[in-house]
């Protein structure tokens, strides 16, 4: 706990780390108080279809004349819901298969890794269509296809840390003391592991949101009438032309979302890399 | 050597290391780290493994230890083979055998205390109560001369000299009977070094250990040894009492190694004994004696067999041809 402190302050010190926490922060805040923010229902019919940003639709209406402001706020919530559940999902089975694969080795660690080449040998949106379609439709499954696809890259950067971690004097003496395998996975390189890991946790974030933009793009992800980022900017495709601003916002929500993820994600792995610390 | 009082018995011990290539990354070679190593260490005796670096004295060290798995061979530690125990039951026997790391710098886990450091092995090996513990801790940072306010400090705070009595006290504190010190010198200060020999020599006396001390630095040896084994490419060349095999040297490396050490008197006439070429590699021994491409003595018959190691006087035993009867 007193070193989770000590990091938050470290992010603070660093700019780019501030603009990351405080518009993430932001992001939750709207997903959380969306159903107060929103001057609107983001199901409702409340204005002519295609409405240009105005002063009361400030973003204008979508092609059944809903409010884009109002449910690109619920979409925050299904953006982030996705993004925190999936990489939840990915980060702690990779975390336990990667910990196993790196500290014995051998042929536990052949078999995982085999196993986890080939799910990153697919291209992840593939990957989680493939497992959608087994699955069936739904947000639900969308988090689980998308926790899937992203074990692989947690196991890989937990095993990476664990075998450096392993090569450790230190944890040699703890062997050599006879202190107990889990107690050594525990104490001794666990820790060693939290910062790659956690950096990998906030990338993984923002490409998870963008994997479900995707989906709900492709019509896997969140069914009509509730809206998602992706879905939305599904919808707004065909009517490019007539009402761009449908297509504009949520996609400029996904990028700004996005890049606030992967600043943090940049600044947390300076912030946590020890030889940059003096 | 009387039978009697023998508290690690080395037998025969090898360990390899596979080297893997191409693609299937078979083992197309083996490096001999430690090739056919047999010795005895007696209660409360220290015994001094020497040799050049990368001669395979640490690999020996840990392979006693099974920090790394010896390819073959026995070591019987107060009568058990060590070799044929489960990792279960290896673990609950490292309570009573320790080892002291080179680097004190890497040894310790920067993110504990020396209180958590040293903590450690005893809710490891122990059901003590907290006041118990507190009792232990106190006693063995007492004896490595660690004051009390310096417990709730991280390694990074202290200087080399004092992490290692840190490392010595955690080694330690289970009261071990039998202890591997690899090179727990060499990465200090000279000033320094002393003093950290000393406390070992001191700390052996009041908890009646055995040592296996492994260095380079063959005056360190002679101090605190009182047999010593002197390694060559996996291979030990000769072992005796510190005596004689400071006086009397037998294997034409040991005579080498000898000559290297600085004389105190520098207008004092010395006989250096130059070895020729560098030390083979040990993934492709030389044929017969390991030492037979480098040694001032080569016959024939060393390049064709590998000595048999021979008593010469009680307790000094070599593998050298040039002994043959």
């Amino acid at each position: 706990m007193k070193r989770l402190g000590q990091t938050i302050r470290d992010l603070w010190k660093d700019p780019m780390g501030r603009i990351g926490m405080i518009g993430i922060l932001l992001v939750i805040l709207v997903a959380i108080f969306a159903p107060l923010a929103a001057p609107f229902e983001p199901d409702k019919m409340v204005a002519m279809p295609k409405s240009a940003p105005s002063a009361d639709y400030w973003f204008g209406t979508d092609n059944y004349g809903r409010d884009i402001f109002s449910r690109i706020l619920y979409g925050a919530r299904v953006s982030l819901e996705v993004g925190i559940i999936a990489v939840g999902i990915g980060a702690v089975a990779g975390y336990i298969l990667g910990l196993l694969a790196g500290y014995f080795e051998g042929w536990v660690d052949r078999v995982i890794m085999c196993v986890m080449d080939i799910l990153f040998a697919f291209p992840s949106i593939l990957l989680a269509i493939f497992i959608s379609a087994v699955l069936g439709r739904g947000l639900v499954n969308t988090m689980i296809a998308i926790g899937i696809v992203n074990i692989p890259v947690f196991a890989r950067t937990v095993r990476a840390a664990v075998i450096s971690a392993k090569g450790l004097e230190y944890v040699s003496n703890a062997r050599s003391v006879g202190v107990r395998t889990g107690a050594i996975l525990v104490r001794h390189i666990s820790p060693n592991v939290v910062a790659p890991f956690t950096v990998q946790a906030t990338l993984a974030l923002s490409s998870a949101i963008l994997t479900e933009a995707s989906m709900s793009f492709l019509g896997l992800g969140i069914q009509p009438p509730d809206p998602s980022w992706g879905s939305m900017l599904s919808e707004a495709r065909t009517f490019m032309e007539q009402a761009p601003w449908m297509a504009i916002f949520p996609a400029l929500f996904i990028i700004v979302t996005i890049l606030l993820f992967n600043i943090l994600g940049d600044s947390l792995r300076d912030v946590l890399d020890p030889k940059l610390k003096t | 050597m009387s039978q009697e009082n023998i508290l690690l018995d080395v037998q025969h011990l090898k360990t390899y290391f596979p080297i893997r290539g191409g693609v299937m990354r078979k083992a197309v070679g083996h490096v001999h780290a430690v090739e056919d190593v047999s010795f005895q260490i007696r209660e409360q005796e220290t015994f001094g493994l020497v040799g050049e670096s990368g001669c395979g004295k640490s690999t020996t060290g840990r392979s006693i230890l099974r920090l790394i798995e010896p390819t073959g061979g026995q070591v019987l530690f107060d009568g058990t083979d060590l070799c044929t125990l489960s990792r279960e039951q290896l673990r609950l026997k490292r309570r009573d055998m320790q080892l002291i790391f080179q680097d004190p710098y890497a040894s310790l886990n920067p993110r504990m205390t020396v209180h958590k450091l040293l903590e450690e092995p005893l809710l490891t090996h122990f059901h003590l109560s907290p006041k118990e513990r507190e009792e232990q801790i106190q006693w063995i940072a007492q004896a490595v001369g660690i004051t009390a306010e310096h417990l709730e400090r991280y390694p990074h705070q202290f200087s080399g000299g004092q992490r290692q009595r840190i490392a010595i006290a955690r080694a330690l504190i289970c009261k071990p009977r039998f202890v591997v010190a690899d090179e727990p010198v060499s990465a200090l200060d000279v000033s320094i070094q002393s003093q950290i020999l000393n406390l070992l020599m001191g700390l052996q006396q009041d908890l009646k250990l055995s040592y296996l001390f492994i260095s380079h630095d063959l005056n360190v040896v002679r101090h605190i040894s009182n047999r010593v084994g002197v390694m060559y490419l996996g291979r030990l060349v000769e072992t005796g009492s510190t005596e004689d095999v400071y006086r009397n040297p037998l294997h034409p490396y040991t005579k080498a190694l000898l000559s290297a050490i600085p004389k105190r008197d520098p207008s004092e006439e010395k006989e250096r004994i130059h070895l020729e070429g560098d030390v083979p590699s040990p993934a492709d021994p030389p044929s017969g004696c390991a030492f037979h491409d480098r040694c001032p003595h080569c016959m024939g018959i060393c390049k064709e067999q590998p000595p048999q190691t021979r008593e010469l006087e009680p307790g000094h035993r070599v593998a050298c041809h040039l002994y043959n009867p």
